[in-house]
């Protein structure tokens, strides 16, 4: 049972991790993070970079649907928009910080023109209208030849500050590790203090927060402001990871796994949007496994590996819902709270 | 001029299958307020079930009659297993269970006739009927047909039938209805069987007019949601006119504007159109306006 | 100057009246009470005056200024707050965050001193958390402060409802059934907090209520609605004996 856990100001009671033991385990896992490649295989440092773009995208979506309730199918397009703008700001020779926040920004502001309609939808119908973005996105994808590269695609150089190149996969993870961290830092301040609680409020009860003084309209245009952008820093580091990328980067099936992600792993979540990126991504890459080594046994399961990724995620999506509807963060929560009782648990 | 007319008349046909499948989404959301997103799948899965049947020679009626069995069964499924334990969660579950539906109905489809392409027996004399100065294909006006009947029987069923009523009636109020003895579960399980039987016979009738089918047809199910979006997500009535209406918009947006633009425009087309529709007229043109209370 | 003044106000529904020509006044520092059988129109007058609905004819001026066409935030920013008759705080907040969202005019933290929590946005944060802390005494909440509301028992969301109006530090309170569906205790409790409110903060309250009992005792002046129009205005003793109300709320044979 934890004891001895006084606080004497307000700031030690705001404080994110408020305990030593809290601040000592972030900092092993931080740690961990920083010598993981020195031991992981390239394989697994794709996939751990995939996981930290998936991170953003998906705290970036989490900061819309799950936590300012607006529901979004548009997120494949926005990341999208990300991803582009990178390209063609780095085929111009634009240094990696600056290209990667302006893609931000440009999304940005894509996400907020498409989030209007929000101001007289809800629920279904904002869903469906930013459906409609992806599809007006995907078209301009496939026909803005002159900046996208079409369905051909486009490459993109190594990111670069000064003399400096991320080219290899090691020094990309960094990049990566980084990004995801600052921006998780970023959004858990974001929602203790005045603006991401207006979100909330928001999405709890729209008319009560506009009684409250919280502009309703205003909020979800910046929900949706802040959402993109977090989602188009994602595209660009996914642009400089793919190192090349085309429309078939960016169906709809990556805006509903990223829906996917937030919803196991916890809507108004920031730490569930951590547990879904891994989860959701991390399936299919064990599922490989798996019937990699099954393959001996039974040789049809290779063929069938599209269909059974596809499936295991619907079904994954489906069980979630039905015996653990609040997601994985709000399991660590009672396991935390047990913990912290134990053994006087009742 | 004839173009024109070529373009429309398709547009209607295309149409108004747009519109049975919408009029699945439209009896699911009225009478539960779900937005199935699985509706594409329901279709995709009758469509290949048909298709199995007649490759394994069974005679296209007694095929049709089997597959709409299976589509009843495959609702009745639906609803019990993976719907009812959502009653109450938030849109965004709700939404999120559709999707899911989606990816595992998809799944089985492809684990069990694979990606290609599966020919539809042809029906119909290839060689088309003259009408005026429009050549129309047979399969063609026998999807028209079929497709405007089987919407004047579903319209009728739910203006007379009982079971019709009482389905408006819980649309209107569960608990309203639930206190007439009207057993509100039931008319669920009833909507999502008609919702996966016309998506069946869409699926039958649209791979009867592209000679086949394959994986790209669950893209019907999202091509719906303008169609629902424009007449309205309640309204039967607004299903049929959304329908030909976009089926009109997206064949002459084709048509006219692919050979400027580049392929594609038919599919953007209704989207952008919903995009429109959705910031002047959010309720669609038959749509019931909310009034919030506190 | 009148704190409110309703200057014949309707509100209709397709083609019914919810609200019609009402007219009403209160004085800075007044606690009147409306009241009138379910149905009359309270809540949609409370509606109008907060600006959730907009009235179809007829003017609302709060301290003077014309605010009948004017968002319910901008309302809020001048000086008005309300509470709901079907509880409507933020569901999955703590007691803190409900607060502090009521905070959120009075503050100026954006997107960036939040986000990368320092300097101004920091020290904000930690003068407001006083604020809110000192309603939070004076309501006698401490003991849930960090609780999510909806695992609050009926009667406590209540009194958390109330701490948010008054964190927005309201000159206009408005309170929808303040005590409806509380036990005895809890009334008083609550009676108790609103007098005070009104007598200690000076706050200049509108208060629907059904207990008949609290309305008498604590109300300067009461109104009374029925079918949407005023039917009765006056000190609590007039009004108790007036002709029309009592056939409103018992029947014309009874009365």
């Amino acid at each position: 049972m934890r004891s001895g856990d006084f606080r004497t100001s307000y700031e030690a009671d705001m404080a994110v991790f408020d305990t030593a033991l809290a601040r000592w385990l972030l900092a092993g896992f931080v740690a961990a993070l920083l010598l993981f490649p020195l031991i992981g295989t390239s394989f697994w440092l794709d996939v751990s970079s995939r996981v930290g773009i998936a991170v953003i995208a998906a705290l970036g979506l989490n900061i819309l649907t799950g936590f300012t309730g607006q529901i979004s199918l548009g997120n494949a397009a926005f990341l999208a928009v990300g991803a582009y703008t990178t390209a063609w700001l780095a085929g111009k020779g634009v240094p990696f910080i600056i290209a990667m926040y302006v893609s931000g920004l440009v999304s940005a502001l894509v996400g907020m023109v498409f989030g209007i309609p929000s101001l007289r939808l809800k629920g279904l119908y904002l869903a469906i209208a930013t459906l409609a973005a992806h599809f007006i996105v995907a078209f301009t994808v496939v026909h803005w030849e002159a900046v996208t590269g079409g369905v051909n695609g486009i490459s993109i150089p190594p990111a670069q500050i000064g003399s400096f190149t991320f080219d290899s996969d090691q020094r990309l993870y960094y990049v990566i590790l980084a990004a995801a961290i600052f921006h998780l830092w970023f959004a858990k301040n974001l929602f203790r203090t005045r603006m991401g609680k207006a979100f909330i409020a928001v999405r709890d009860h729209d008319i009560s927060a506009e009684v409250m003084g919280v502009d309703v309209f205003r909020h979800k245009l910046y929900a949706f402001g802040v959402s993109s952008f977090f989602v188009g820093v994602a595209g660009s580091l996914l642009a400089y990871q793919a190192k090349i990328i085309s429309p078939e980067n960016f169906p709809l099936s990556v805006a509903i796994d990223q829906l996917g992600m937030i919803i196991i792993g916890g809507l108004g979540s920031v730490l569930g949007s951590i547990f879904g990126a891994v989860f959701i991504t991390l399936l299919p890459e064990v599922l490989r496994i798996v019937t990699g080594a099954l393959a001996g046994q039974l040789p049809q399961l290779v063929q069938l590996f599209a269909a059974l990724k596809l499936g295991v995620f619907g079904l994954t999506i489906v069980l979630f819902l039905i015996f653990e509807p609040d997601g994985m963060a709000a399991r660590w929560h009672r396991i935390k709270a047990y913990w912290k009782l134990y053994p006087f648990s009742y | 001029m004839e173009f024109l007319l070529q373009l429309a008349l398709n547009g209607v046909v295309v149409g108004s299958i747009y519109a049975l499948v919408a009029l699945g989404f439209v009896i699911i959301y009225k009478s539960s307020g779900v937005l199935n997103f699985a509706q594409g799948e329901f279709l995709l899965l009758g469509a290949y079930v048909f298709w199995a049947l007649v490759e394994g020679h069974a005679p296209w009626p007694y095929a049709v009659a089997l597959t709409i069995l299976f589509s009843i069964l495959l609702g009745l499924a639906m609803e019990r297993l993976i719907l009812r334990p959502m009653i109450g969660e938030p849109i965004i579950s709700v939404i999120m269970v559709t999707l899911g539906l989606s990816s595992i109905l998809r799944a089985i489809v492809l684990g069990a006739w694979g990606s290609d392409t599966r020919p539809y027996p042809a029906l119909f004399a290839s060689e088309p009927i003259q009408i005026g100065p429009l050549p129309i294909s047979r399969g063609y006006l026998f999807s028209m047909f079929t497709a405007a009947l089987l919407l004047a029987l579903f319209t009728l069923f739910f203006r007379y039938s009982r079971v019709g009523i009482a389905m408006r009636a819980t649309a209107f109020s569960q608990e309203v209805a639930q206190s007439m003895g009207i057993s509100v579960r039931r008319i669920f399980a009833v909507s999502w069987s008609i919702a996966a039987v016309v998506s069946a016979l869409g699926g039958i009738l649209l791979g009867e007019l592209r000679g086949g089918v394959d994986g790209s047809l669950a893209i019907l199910g999202l091509k719906t949601l303008p169609v629902v979006i424009l007449g309205g997500l309640d309204s039967i009535a607004g299903a049929i006119v959304g329908g030909l209406i976009v089926g009109v918009l997206e064949n002459l947006a084709g048509g006219y504007l692919d050979p400027v633009m580049g392929g594609g425009v038919k599919e953007v087309a209704p989207f952008a159109a919903l995009v429109l529709i959705l910031m002047f007229k959010p309720y669609g043109l038959f749509g019931k306006v909310k009034i919030e209370r506190v | 100057m009148h704190r409110l003044e309703i200057d014949g106000v309707s509100l209709r529904f397709g083609g019914i009246y919810a609200l019609q020509d009402v007219t009403m006044h209160v004085a800075p520092g007044e606690l009147v009470a409306i009241i009138g059988p379910n149905g009359a129109g309270k809540t949609s007058l409370i509606n109008c005056i907060s600006g959730v609905y907009r009235p179809w004819a007829g003017s609302v001026r709060f301290d003077g200024r014309d605010v009948t066409r004017l968002p319910p935030a901008t309302r809020t920013r001048l000086g008005l707050a309300r509470t709901f008759q079907n509880i409507a705080l933020f569901q999955h907040m703590t007691v803190l965050e409900n607060m502090m969202v009521g905070r959120h005019f009075h503050q100026k933290t954006g997107l960036f001193t939040g986000g990368f929590y320092y300097g101004p946005g920091r020290r904000e944060e930690i003068a407001e958390r006083k604020i809110v802390e000192d309603i939070i005494d004076f309501l006698e909440i401490e003991h849930v402060r960090k609780k999510i509301v909806h695992t609050l028992a009926y009667g406590l969301q209540k009194r958390v409802e109330l701490a948010r109006a008054l964190a927005l530090e309201p000159s206009l309170l408005l309170l929808d059934e303040p005590m409806a569906g509380m036990n005895a205790e809890e009334k008083e409790d609550m009676a108790r907090f609103i007098l005070d409110v009104n007598e200690e903060k000076g706050t200049t309250i509108v208060m629907i209520e059904h207990d008949m009992g609290v309305v008498m005792d604590l109300s300067h002046r009461i109104y009374v609605l029925n079918f949407g129009k005023k039917i009765a205005e006056g000190e609590p003793s007039v009004v108790r004996g007036n002709r029309e109300v009592q056939v409103a709320y018992l029947g014309a044979d009874a009365a």
